[in-house]
């Protein structure tokens, strides 16, 4: 099992958030989480992939087998784990090129690997790019900055495509996305599907799962998944709403 | 601020000087304290011309009636100018042959990366290396000779041209212009001379290297560069200073003067002993540093990289008097712990249609403070002047302080004058997202401050630009995990 979360209770200054939500994830697999707003679901993201204003309070998250509690966020990165920002920050000063090109030279030396030939790197940024159908002069500007909603969102699916994780979490991808992006960002997606990664799309809108069609799909409801099914159940909930599943 | 931050921080506050040790050299050492004998002395020591004792005293003289200046953005306990030695030398001379320069100088300058051994050249820069008090060895003269370029020590300059030295000694900064220029000029020691004649692109780049080695000692030396019409050179500064306890003061003279036409870069990466991470020791940086645009289309530029000194007082300018004539000011300036900064520049047009830019930088972390200081004066005669300035500060933390005190004064209306400003700061989010992509705290910092600095460090020469960012990322980053 690629993820597997038990009972996890999280708080943040003294306000619990997630209240013992389990969640099992497979490679090969999406799993959609749905949800009304203010109900965990950017929290369990951030806990994933290790953010220390969380505090957890009890349960476990494994992850390839290992416990990863005492992981820092950038060792959980390079041991695949990829975050999809809903809000990607921007670094002003800071080429793509020079950030991509580090953060792939980081991973590659903590696997022990030698850097990234430049030639290879070029390639490679240049293969990725047509992936989400980015500008070419997108690469050469500053991480995010004075890049519009769907130009940030674009480049988060990029940046996951340059690093290969075997574990995506999308937090709200689809957020701020016009019709046109959310088509190429949902057509990235798919393409790096594979039976040796799996994905988390954290969404409050069954929009998006027409095009990233899941396997699983779960309701986050009060810091704790209320209910689980397959992608019907993001249909019912289109239909009905979340107030059927309060209980 | 949440603990991820603060763990940083305290880290980054750990980071150590790795330049603070000492060289056991014998020396020739002045007595404590000054008066005109301390300055017969010295001159006497240099065997040296009438006329410069001459100006040493009425140097003196004139830095007895003048008080020590407290408008900068400093804090620092008042200064027992008798408790300073004024001169302390290496005890075997500067000598043309590195045989007979003490092997323990050259070991030390071996550890500093100067190699002043002409065979080890290092992409071909002339060094001239002075350690405490006096001038060891400029490598390169003969090179330098053939172009006709003089660079030496300001000894031999005094010496062998001294017609030179005298015409242009003190013509940019007057012995009376502030009180530790009244200081230097009375007490001076040594430095760099530098003369590029007519129409000559100097070959190589030149670089002087400043080493204070003795205790108690103070730093008091002299850069003189004159480009003659229609001449180039590239000049760089280096300096490190050992750790000690005590707090040593270096207050150095550079003046530039530039003819018609002619062009100067001056280029600083200045790593003195910015003290312990409590405050406690650590160099006062208080240098007058200045350069006069005196003929038609000369320009004058001054880059620094600023991230040693526990206090910095520093204002490096352009006098722009020739027609057309351009200055410009680019500066990083950083500070860590209890560093206090106060940096900028004066940019005095005086010819018309001349041109400034400043680009300031400031990267505050620790308690340390942080100011930029800056005057832009367009006088009535400065037709069609235009300035462009530019002061970004970034924090890193909350203990710290940036300050901007630009001052700017036009007396015409043709011209345009700019100013922009920026206060950002490292924020707990940009690291996060660093550290998602698998980009350690460590390099996550470094990618942001050289990004951040980059329209600076690209300004440097190559040689210096890799040693820069280097400083950068070390005196921020440390030993984070």
């Amino acid at each position: 099992m690629l993820l597997q979360i038990k009972n996890l209770h999280v708080s943040i200054e003294g306000k619990e958030i997630l209240k013992g939500l389990s969640l099992n994830v497979n490679r090969g697999e999406v799993h959609a989480i749905m949800g009304p707003n203010g109900t965990g679901k950017s929290t369990l993201a951030s806990v994933i992939a290790g953010r220390d204003i969380f505090s957890i309070d009890g349960g476990e998250i494994l992850y390839k087998n290992n416990d990863i509690s005492g992981w820092s966020v950038d060792k959980r990165a390079n041991e695949g784990i990829f975050l999809s920002f809903q809000y990607p920050v921007e670094i002003p000063g800071v080429s793509m090129v020079n950030f991509m090109k580090t953060a792939i030279n980081e991973k590659r030396s903590y696997l022990g690997q030698d850097p990234i030939p430049m030639p290879e790197f070029m390639a490679k940024m240049e293969e990725k790019k047509q992936l989400v159908e980015m500008q070419a002069k997108l690469t050469n500007r500053s991480v995010n900055e004075g890049f519009s909603g769907g130009e940030k969102k674009k480049n988060e699916i990029f940046q996951m495509a340059m690093l290969e994780p075997e574990l995506a979490i999308l937090d709200e991808t689809d957020s701020g996305l016009d019709i046109d992006a959310l088509r190429v960002v949902s057509n990235g997606v798919n393409k790096l599907r594979s039976s040796n990664n799996a994905f988390i799309i954290i969404t409050h809108y069954q929009r998006l799962l027409d095009y990233i069609v899941p396997d699983f799909v779960h309701v986050l409801y009060d810091g704790k998944i209320v209910k689980s099914g397959t992608k019907e159940l993001a249909l019912e909930l289109e239909e009905k709403g979340y107030e059927n599943f309060k209980k | 601020m949440d603990s991820s931050e603060d763990k940083l921080i305290n880290e980054l506050a750990n980071e150590e000087y790795k330049f603070g040790f000492v060289t056991d050299v014998e020396a020739d050492i002045a007595p404590k304290g000054l008066n005109e004998d301390i300055i017969r002395y010295i001159s006497a020591k240099k065997e040296e011309p009438s006329w410069l004792l001459e100006f040493r005293l009425k140097a003196y003289r004139k830095w007895l009636t003048m008080k020590e200046p407290h408008w900068g953005h400093l804090d620092y306990p008042a200064i027992d100018y008798q408790n300073i030695i004024y001169y302390a030398a290496p005890k075997k001379k500067n000598l043309a042959n590195l045989n007979d320069v003490d092997p323990e100088l050259i070991k030390t300058f071996n550890k500093l990366g100067i190699p002043l051994e002409e065979q080890k050249k290092l992409s071909g820069v002339a060094v001239d290396a002075v350690f405490d008090s006096v001038s060891v060895k400029t490598t390169f003269q003969n090179t330098l000779s053939k172009h006709g370029v003089i660079f030496c020590s300001f000894s031999e300059a005094v010496r062998n041209y001294p017609e030179l030295v005298k015409r242009y000694l003190s013509s940019v900064v007057p012995i009376g212009d502030n009180f530790f220029a009244a200081l230097n000029s009375a007490v001076f020691s040594d430095g760099s001379f530098c003369y590029i004649p007519k129409g000559v692109r100097c070959p190589i780049e030149l670089s002087t290297y400043f080493r204070i080695n003795a205790a108690n000692t103070g730093q008091f030396e002299r850069t003189l560069i004159v480009a003659d019409v229609g001449s180039y050179v590239s000049y760089m500064e280096g300096c490190t200073a050992p750790q000690r306890d005590e707090n040593q003061l270096h207050a150095a003279i550079v003046e530039i003067v530039v003819m018609k036409d002619a062009e100067v870069k001056y280029s600083t990466v200045q790593n003195w002993y910015p003290g312990d991470k409590d405050g406690k020791g650590g160099i006062y940086n208080f240098v007058t540093k200045r350069g006069i645009c005196k003929g038609n289309n000369a320009k004058l530029s001054w880059t620094q990289v600023e991230t040693g000194s526990a206090k910095t007082w520093k204002y490096p300018g352009c006098i722009l008097k020739g027609d057309n004539s351009v200055g410009e000011f680019y500066s990083v300036a950083v500070t860590n712990n209890y560093q206090q900064a106060d940096t900028g520049t004066k940019m005095i047009h005086i010819g018309k249609n001349t041109k400034s830019t400043i680009i300031s930088k400031g990267i505050s972390c620790g308690h340390s403070d942080n100011s930029y200081r800056g005057l832009v004066h367009i006088g009535k005669q400065a037709s069609d002047s235009r300035n462009y300035s530019q002061c970004d500060s970034l924090l890193f933390g909350d203990k710290c302080g940036a300050h901007t005190y630009p001052n700017v004064i036009a007396e015409n209306n043709s011209s345009i004058l700019e100013h922009e400003a920026t206060t950002s700061k490292i924020s707990e989010e940009q690291l996060f997202y660093c550290n998602q992509r698998g980009i350690s705290t460590e390099s996550a910092i470094g990618l942001i401050v050289n990004g951040y600095a980059k329209e600076v460090l690209s300004r440097l020469p190559m040689e210096f630009a890799v040693e820069a960012r280097k400083l950068l990322s070390l005196s921020l980053e440390g030993s984070i995990g």
